[in-house]
């Protein structure tokens, strides 16, 4: 019988090495899977690269583990924020590599990964500092950039429903990019707030189907909604 | 002469976007835009974190953390309104399916670059967001954005200094002095705010700008 179920998020990430390329999903704190990153926190791996759209907020989660010294390198598109202070430490200290991404192509990098795609040209970033360096090619009448897929090791993610083969649904603008994370890494872990019987979400609305899903943890919601 | 404010030059941009309009609002200024679109037109907003269809902000206590838009701001969805993952989402930008990007800008350029996500100094932590991927997928990018720097230098240039978001990307500019369209012979002024005669806005703006023979 296939469960993916794991007991708690401690022993959902413990195989974690250092050195690792994580994906953590969520757009600022929507969709952020807080108890994860707490575990990761916990369970001590260093030197990781990760991915995510922003470098982290106030002193939880992302933040936190940027502050505990753990990150060697994070992707993402959108670092500065009025809250991103250990990051931003981090960064004129030159402890941490910041490798910037616009968002799209941050989303399609994740996409081609997982859909086993080798690179795409994109329109994005032609002609600006984003796409120095980078092979370039005229198709049709516009100009565009070579990208390469952006693979990882583990993806940590949040849904909010999943049975026992791991399909998921999502919350809101909570989806964000956990759905092409789920896709894109080796190990995909996810936090959800309930865990249904199969058959309990409706084939029609799966979001994630199982196969992108190798182990999930049940805990209970704490971000506020609304009535 | 009677500069607009930010809700005036809101209100300016909002008066151009036609029913049925699929639009992004920039993080910052443009997302003033939201509150002052005619209530008779249907026109979707989407989000670059997925959502189509974003509503006016919830009501005190009605926040939800799961329900943001690109500025992690709470908001609500409307009617009709739905979600969908990231690369979906840039895919309705890249895609040409957006009919406009309104967006805030600290240059723009004669032949439509625009600059607007860095600048440049060494110091500066970059951040790049969903701008450059706007900036060439959408079917228009409107900027938005004061005509003058706070030391009173024009924001229209001949080529931008700062690190280009997209290269002749832009449109139309909406600034609290006049609003001008972009065409491949230069800038063309649309019009002009009360008491602005187009040859004072010429000399404040420093790059050549012609007169629009029919106004827009």
């Amino acid at each position: 019988m296939i469960n993916k179920l794991v007991a708690s998020p401690e022993a959902a990430l413990a195989d974690i090495p250092d050195g690792a390329t994580i994906m953590i999903g969520g757009f600022g704190n929507a969709g952020m899977p807080a108890a994860l990153i707490d575990a990761l926190i916990a369970q001590g791996a260093r030197n990781l690269t990760i991915v995510n759209n922003n470098a982290g907020n106030a002193d939880a989660g992302l933040a936190a583990l940027i502050g505990a010294k753990r990150v060697r390198k994070i992707l993402c598109s959108f670092p500065r924020q009025s809250d991103s202070w250990h990051f931003d430490k981090a960064y004129h200290a030159g402890e941490i590599e910041l490798e910037l991404v616009p968002q799209g192509t941050l989303a399609e990098r994740i996409r081609a990964a997982g859909a086993g795609i080798g690179g795409f040209f994109t329109p994005t970033a032609y002609g600006t500092k984003l796409a120095e360096g980078k092979e370039t090619r005229r198709i049709g009448d516009r100009d565009y950039v070579l990208e390469f897929p952006i693979h990882a090791d583990y993806a940590i993610i949040k849904a909010d429903r999943a049975d026992r083969w791991g399909n998921l649904t999502y919350r809101m603008s909570a989806r964000n990019f956990a759905p092409i994370m789920a896709t894109a890494a080796k190990c995909t872990v996810v936090q959800v707030r309930e865990i249904v019987e199969l058959g309990g979400i409706d084939p029609e609305v799966v979001v994630t189907p199982g196969i992108f899903v190798k182990r999930i943890v049940k805990v209970a919601a704490t971000l506020k909604k609304a009535a | 002469m009677k500069k607009l404010d930010r809700n005036q030059m809101a209100a300016r941009v909002a008066r151009d976007i036609p029913e049925g309009a699929y639009v992004n609002l920039g993080i910052g200024l443009p997302t003033l835009v939201a509150d002052f679109l005619p209530k008779g037109r249907e026109i979707i907003l989407h989000s670059e974190n997925g959502v189509l269809g974003l509503g006016p902000k919830p009501a005190p206590g009605q926040e939800d953390d799961d329900m943001m838009n690109a500025g992690k701001e709470p908001v609500t969805l409307l009617t009709g309104g739905s979600f969908f993952h990231h690369a979906d989402s840039f895919a309705m930008i890249r895609g040409r399916h957006l009919d406009y990007a309104v967006l805030g800008a600290f240059q723009v350029a004669v032949n439509g670059d625009l600059a607007n996500w860095h600048t440049g100094g060494a110091d500066a932590i970059p951040a790049v967001g969903g701008a450059m991927d706007l900036a060439v997928g959408a079917k228009k990018v409107l900027v938005m954005m004061e005509h003058l720097t706070k030391k009173g230098e024009s924001k229209l240039v001949e080529r931008c200094t700062y690190p280009l978001t997209g290269a002749r990307c832009v449109n139309r500019i909406y600034t609290d002095l006049a609003v001008i369209d972009v065409k491949p012979d230069g800038l063309h002024v649309v019009e002009t705010v009360e008491g602005l005669s187009f040859e004072e806005l010429q000399r404040l703006s420093g790059v050549p700008l012609k007169r629009l023979a029919t106004a827009a």
